[in-house]
């Protein structure tokens, strides 16, 4: 066999994979190893796959995502702090013909945006939901979120979680699966390239239900968020699965029929 | 039996040297620079010539850094 250089394999050709050009050139803000990136990557890849680049567009919210609409490509609206299931309620009535979505954390979604939240999903409004969950107030330093683990550390809670005194952790998620307007719930995580994988095809399919007018479709990430964690990016992964899976287990919660 | 090989460019600016890459990659292709990139960030690099063109430490990095290429050799 005859010996391949490098520049034999990098070659137009052989391309496998690379960064989508739905994603800008900026550099992203998040702090290195944060799912945010991996996560705004997949769904560019989404819309890039089902080609509708100019007809969707994204709703970002207030905390670490606030400048997504630096890094997506594509229409954004900024919301105010967990208003965006609002504010994507009335793009999606107003232009029936896009494809909008909302991209939120914890603390957007599932604290101040919590009555937005429960009543756009009550409502059962055509619209995607990204929600990613990494268990505390990321952007502002690390404070305890509702989702905040039972005796997890936060710079709010730095002898761990008391759920006598501060109240029990919510799960959002199953609280949506619930109501008879949502269409598509489900849990997974970016931590590992199977898990990827696998979230790419929910936020796939929560947008091929949007394609067809179903409903709403509502698709958490479990995140890490290794500067508010207090870890290096591969600790904050193993400590999100030893700790926050047995809380927020993955996997579909609620599937409507194809 | 045709085998297969791969290739990683990593585009070294943009890296902020996470090491998420690092324990997705099968075969421990991928390690830890000694040098910094501008943003003072020891990047990661190829250690060896045992890629398959996977393209798992591709999908994994949160910043998109990582080209994959692959080839067939007859």
């Amino acid at each position: 066999m005859d010996t391949v250089t490098k520049d034999d394999i990098r070659k137009p050709e052989n391309l496998i994979y690379k960064r989508t050009n739905l994603l800008t050139d900026k550099t992203m803000s998040y702090c290195p190893g944060c799912g945010h990136g991996t996560t705004h990557r997949i769904i560019m890849e989404v819309l890039e796959e089902m080609g509708i680049q100019e007809k969707t567009i994204g709703i970002a919210p207030v905390g670490c995502s606030v400048l997504a609409y630096e890094f997506m490509n594509i229409d954004m609206q900024q919301a105010a702090h967990g208003r965006a299931p609002a504010l994507a309620t009335a793009v999606k009535r107003l232009m029936p013909e896009k494809f909008v979505f909302t991209y939120q954390g914890d603390g957007d979604l599932a604290a101040i945006g919590t009555a937005e939240t429960i009543h756009a999903c009550n409502r059962g409004e055509n619209i995607v939901i990204i929600f990613i969950n990494n268990g505390i107030y990321g952007m502002t330093g690390g404070q305890m979120a509702p989702t905040t683990l039972p005796n997890m550390k936060s710079s709010t809670s730095p002898y761990g979680r008391d759920v006598k005194l501060m109240g029990n952790p919510l799960k959002i998620t199953e609280l949506v699966a619930q109501l008879p307007g949502t269409l598509y719930v489900t849990r997974q995580a970016v931590h590992t390239p199977a898990a990827v994988r696998r979230t790419k095809k929910a936020i796939r399919k929560a947008f091929e239900n949007q394609k067809l007018n179903k409903g709403l479709s509502f698709v958490e990430v479990v995140s890490n968020c290794n500067s508010g964690w207090k870890m290096t990016p591969n600790q904050a992964n193993e400590w999100m699965v030893e700790n926050m899976f047995p809380f927020y287990p993955l996997g579909d919660i609620k599937v409507n029929e194809d | 039996m045709a085998k297969v090989k791969g290739d990683i460019v990593i585009d070294v600016e943009k890296c902020k040297g996470c090491q998420v890459c690092i324990p997705a990659c099968p075969n421990d292709v991928i390690g830890v620079s000694k040098n910094v990139n501008g943003k003072g960030y020891n990047y990661v690099e190829t250690v060896n010539e045992e890629c398959i063109g996977c393209s798992n430490c591709a999908i994994v990095c949160p910043d998109g850094v990582i080209t994959v290429y692959r080839k067939r050799i007859e």
